[in-house]
């Protein structure tokens, strides 16, 4: 009877691909070790990859690419985008270790993605997952004391390796057990970009997405204090996808505590926001080209003619002595409209959101 | 083998290439998924899919109100 050869089995990682250098440094050297890999990338709704900013008119630009593709592509490697926006709400509304310096929960974040990665790695009989955190590049997330935090609360503990600093950390599953070459990985550590940018001289990799202050719009202290005063003025901290997605457009201004109002600053954002236009009280300028206006809270026709005054001051005819609407209230009743148009230092600056 | 639509208009990028995927793992080999959307962006981001995952991008046209894109299932 002839003795069967015991072929191993290639061993099988899931990389979180954001997009950026270091998930791609991190998977390419993976792959250079013989593994087979995969991308997983998580849509919160706060991503700041993706097309959000195509909703803006410049037809000198091209459309963005979507950069967690474009890597996977580069890669060779199959990506598979989650939808993880109605989960995420638990991990922005309650995080257990809090806040960054905006609203961003950066280590529940992580430990949310490193978990849904596991239930995935699970579910497709995948043996580890890997990520491009480096030790000390982000505050909140990547440091010494929270690495471990995001290992043990997401569940992954030892079968979470992080290729370009695992040889500043203890070694992992993979790397006990053989599947990976701890020689051959990385003790990147701090802000710095430059052993990175080196690696990916040596690997050939010449074309990245550049660092854009980071991947997520709650990040972002404009974008945070939008967000907060949308919980403020609904009493309760939720939201729904259209909710953040409308606070990435258009100038957002509060002129009376009750009041707010939405002002498109292009022709691409006005189209964008004609979709929402049954959910909300809104001003479509007939006089001149100008901006979609949306108002929210009117309680009176004062507040009407002031968000018009506004929403005037942002069109072509913001020197003209009369600008006219089209007024459409949320249960579809219309009127017309004349406003004189406010002066630029009418439109107060502590009005913006 | 056969023909199926996806509405993914008013959706901004990645949703339609989320919904396509989602949609393609319901259907069988051969078979022609034509998506609908509005997020111009699609255009680069719902080819690179398949280019990824190996299906064929039949066609892509762009109007000024809507993007098509039609693909056929490889498996």
């Amino acid at each position: 009877m002839k003795a069967v050869a015991h072929i191993p089995r290639t061993r099988r990682a899931v990389a979180l691909i954001s997009g950026g250098l270091d998930s791609m440094l991190a998977a390419r050297v993976m792959q250079d070790q013989g593994l087979h890999v995969e991308g997983l990338n998580f849509f919160t709704g706060f991503c700041v990859e993706g097309h959000t900013h195509a909703i803006r008119s410049n037809p000198n630009r091209k459309p963005r690419r979507n950069n967690a593709l474009w890597v996977a592509e580069q890669l060779g490697i199959p990506l598979h985008i989650v939808d993880v926006i109605e989960e995420y709400k638990s991990v922005l509304l309650r995080p257990r270790h809090g806040y960054g310096a905006n609203l961003n929960p950066c280590l529940d974040c992580k430990t949310f993605m490193v978990g849904k990665a596991l239930e995935w790695m699970q579910a497709h009989d995948f043996d580890f997952i890997i990520t491009g955190e480096v030790l000390g590049q982000r505050p909140m997330s990547q440091r010494r004391d929270t690495f471990p935090v995001v290992a043990r609360e997401s569940g992954a503990n030892e079968r979470l390796l992080r290729p370009l600093c695992a040889q500043l950390q203890p070694p992992t599953l993979p790397e006990r057990e053989g599947w990976v070459d701890r020689e051959q990985l990385y003790g990147f550590s701090g802000r710095t970009r430059k052993p990175q940018i080196a690696l990916a001289r040596q690997l050939g990799i010449e074309d990245y997405a550049q660092p854009a202050g980071g991947c997520c719009f709650l990040t972002d202290a404009a974008y945070s204090r939008k967000l907060r005063d949308l919980w403020q003025n609904r009493a309760e901290r939720d939201y729904e996808l259209d909710d953040i997605m409308l606070l990435k457009v258009g100038r957002h201004l509060r002129p009376k505590p009750h009041l707010k109002v939405i002002v498109a600053r292009d022709a691409g954002e006005t189209r964008y926001l004609r979709g929402y236009r049954k959910r909300f009280t809104y001003l479509d300028m007939t006089s001149h080209n100008g901006p979609l206006t949306f108002v929210e809270g009117e309680r009176d026709d004062a507040d009407v003619e002031l968000a018009a005054r506004i929403a005037a001051r942002f069109g072509q005819g913001r020197e003209a002595k009369s600008v006219s609407f089209q007024f459409v209230s949320r249960d579809g009743i219309e009127r017309e409209l004349q406003v004189a148009p406010f002066t630029v230092d009418e439109v107060l600056g502590e009005w913006y959101l | 083998m056969s023909a199926h639509q996806l509405d993914a208009t008013g959706l901004l990028c990645p949703l339609p290439v989320i919904r396509t995927q989602d949609r393609v793992a319901t259907l069988r080999q051969g078979d022609v998924l034509s998506v609908h959307c509005t997020d111009p962006g699609a255009l680069l981001d719902i080819p690179a899919w398949c280019r990824i995952h190996g299906h064929e991008l039949l066609s892509t046209q762009e109007s000024e109100e809507e993007v098509l894109i039609c693909i056929r299932v490889r498996k």
